[in-house]
């Protein structure tokens, strides 16, 4: 493994400007995409927070007993994707109204009923496409026990239409992005090959197997990749924090929600991508080459 | 020649031939070679010597006839038993075919990298090959900066590093004055000596020591013209 690590790094070292290139390339790549996969990150954060992930309130009418909460519960189920379902029976919803607002408890003891409604909260999984939302909640409300079901405002249903929009696009730049790459990184193998074509011949004659021959190539790839992902994602954090440090507080404030870096999530994931088509670049170049 | 019948033919070639576009190069060989043999190939140059021999070391495919080599048909060896094969073998190309941007030490201690050996083990067979070659000073030079004669001897040597049981010597003394072309030619005996099978292109026969005897192969256009027994000196019976 050493030797081949050796190899690979005499190998960019005789190649400089082209391994330069191609670095560069990944950056650029692994910059445009991170910046998309930045922005969506704190979109959704906002979105998530706005949404309050994905809630609605769904009020019961007076028929409702407790018997009939299991079906209730699996007809729901039934409708979407919904991650959580809980039961708030009107006498827990009072005792929490009462906590609210301690100093007006007197007004709420002169009540004689409960004038509140048992209610179900729950929690939808994918709550980023709002039609979605309206139709779960559409269907829920005619349920004939349902009395109303209360979900995100209608400019949160038009906010996220023209999310969903800009995230296709980046989707759409990530992946052509990635093409670019990808295509960048193979034909530097190529070169690479081409020009270590009489060292090859002369390896294959001496007995190399084809896993030797082709190993220091592989760890070139998977070099450039990390590397490329590793300085991409650089570049974005030094202009993060040179515009965050100015910008966050009064946009923050503006927002209701700080904007954040990358979760170490998304990182491992930036450079296990960028890593990957390193490698996967060098696979499409040598598969070529060799037929 | 009965004392040798019992011997293990190694090579074997069955009418083969070798076109380069509508040219034969190699016509209907056919040919035994013992294990441990020291065979002489000589003849004209375009004669097709080197081409028997790329065919023999696998760089190129008969295209009519039959090889096999210790038992294996060249034919249908599979190209993941390929690699093994050639380690056997120790090559000597007549244009050297160093790697240019690796020094001397890396283009021998290739061989034994590519066959998995030990650093150790490679370290120490490579200093010992290169000092028998007289190169040991010149480990970290690379082969363009070296003289012909100075590459043709770490050509020999990148050869022999993986004590082969096959040598092919595609005339390993052509750049050599005849002093350092003797030394080349008896080291590689000692490789004889010690049991390996020597298939040497080669014009400088008579600088061999007197007591090697081997076959010497004729061949002129493509065909062998004529087989005859080498024998330097008194024979050792
Ligand atoms: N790759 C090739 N393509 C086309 N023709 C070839 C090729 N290799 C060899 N030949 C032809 O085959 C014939 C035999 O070539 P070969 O190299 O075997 O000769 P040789 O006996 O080794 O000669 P020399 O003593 O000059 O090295 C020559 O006519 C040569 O032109
Ligand atoms: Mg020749």
């Amino acid at each position: 493994m050493a030797h081949f690590v050796k190899k690979a790094l005499a190998d960019i070292r005789s190649n400089r400007f082209l391994n330069l290139i191609t670095m560069i390339t990944i950056s650029l790549s692994i910059l445009v995409v991170s910046v998309f996969l930045l922005f969506f990150e704190n979109a959704s954060r906002a979105i998530e927070s706005w949404n309050q992930g994905g809630r609605a309130m769904i009020y019961l009418n007076k028929e409702f007993s407790l018997e009939m909460l299991p079906e209730l519960k699996v007809k729901i189920n039934a409708l979407g994707d919904i991650d959580k379902i809980v039961y708030i029976s009107k006498a827990q919803a009072l005792d929490k109204l009462k906590k609210n607002m301690s100093s007006q408890s007197a007004f709420l003891k002169t009540l004689k009923e409960n004038p509140l409604p048992d209610a179900l909260e729950i929690r939808m999984k994918s709550y980023h496409s709002f039609e979605e939302v309206q139709k779960v909640a559409q269907s829920i409300k005619a349920i004939e026990i349902v009395e109303d079901v209360e979900y995100g405002q209608g400019w949160l249903g038009r906010f996220l239409q023209i999310f969903n929009l800009f995230k296709i696009t980046g989707y759409a730049m990530c992946i052509l992005f990635f093409l670019i790459a990808l295509f960048i990184t193979a034909n530097t193998v190529r070169l690479a090959f081409y020009s270590r074509k009489l060292e090859i011949e002369i390896m294959r004659l001496v007995g190399a197997s084809e896993t030797f021959i082709k190993a220091p190539f592989y760890v070139e790839g998977l070099l450039q990749g990390f590397l490329g992902g590793f300085i991409g994602l650089a570049i974005l954090l030094i202009a993060y924090l040179a515009i965050s440090s100015g910008m966050t507080q009064s946009l923050a404030s503006y927002l209701y929600f700080d904007i954040r870096f990358l979760s170490v999530k998304t990182i491992g994931l930036i450079i296990a991508g960028s890593t990957f088509l390193g490698w996967f670049g060098c696979y499409l170049s040598l598969k070529q080459i060799l037929k | 020649m009965n004392d040798k019948r019992n011997k293990k033919l190694i090579i074997r070639l069955f009418n083969v031939s070798k076109r380069f576009g509508g040219k034969l190069a190699l016509k209907d060989i056919t040919l035994d070679v013992e294990q441990g043999e020291l065979i002489f190939i000589s003849g004209p140059s375009g004669a097709g010597k080197s081409t028997l021999l790329k065919i023999l070391y696998l760089a190129q495919k008969a295209s009519e006839g039959q090889i096999l080599i210790d038992g294996m048909n060249l034919a249908r060896i599979s190209s993941s038993k390929l690699p093994f094969l050639r380690r056997r073998f120790g090559m000597i190309f007549q244009d050297f075919k160093l790697i240019p941007n690796r020094t001397v030490y890396e283009n021998v201690a290739l061989v034994l990298e590519a066959a998995g050996k030990k650093p150790s083990f490679i370290r120490k067979k490579v200093m010992q090959v290169l000092r028998s070659t007289g190169m040991e000073k010149k480990i970290n030079a690379l082969p363009p900066t070296l003289s012909g004669g100075e590459q043709q001897r770490i050509a020999v040597a990148r050869a022999v590093v993986g004590d082969p049981s096959i040598i092919f010597a595609d005339e390993p003394t052509g750049s050599l004055d005849s002093k350092s072309a003797q030394a080349i030619l008896d080291f590689l005996m000692e490789y004889h000596k010690k049991g390996a099978t020597v298939l040497i292109v080669s014009h400088n026969l008579h600088l061999l020591e007197r007591t090697v005897r081997g076959r010497n192969i004729e061949i002129s256009e493509g065909t062998i013209k004529r087989i005859a027994p080498v024998l330097q000196g008194k024979e050792r019976k």
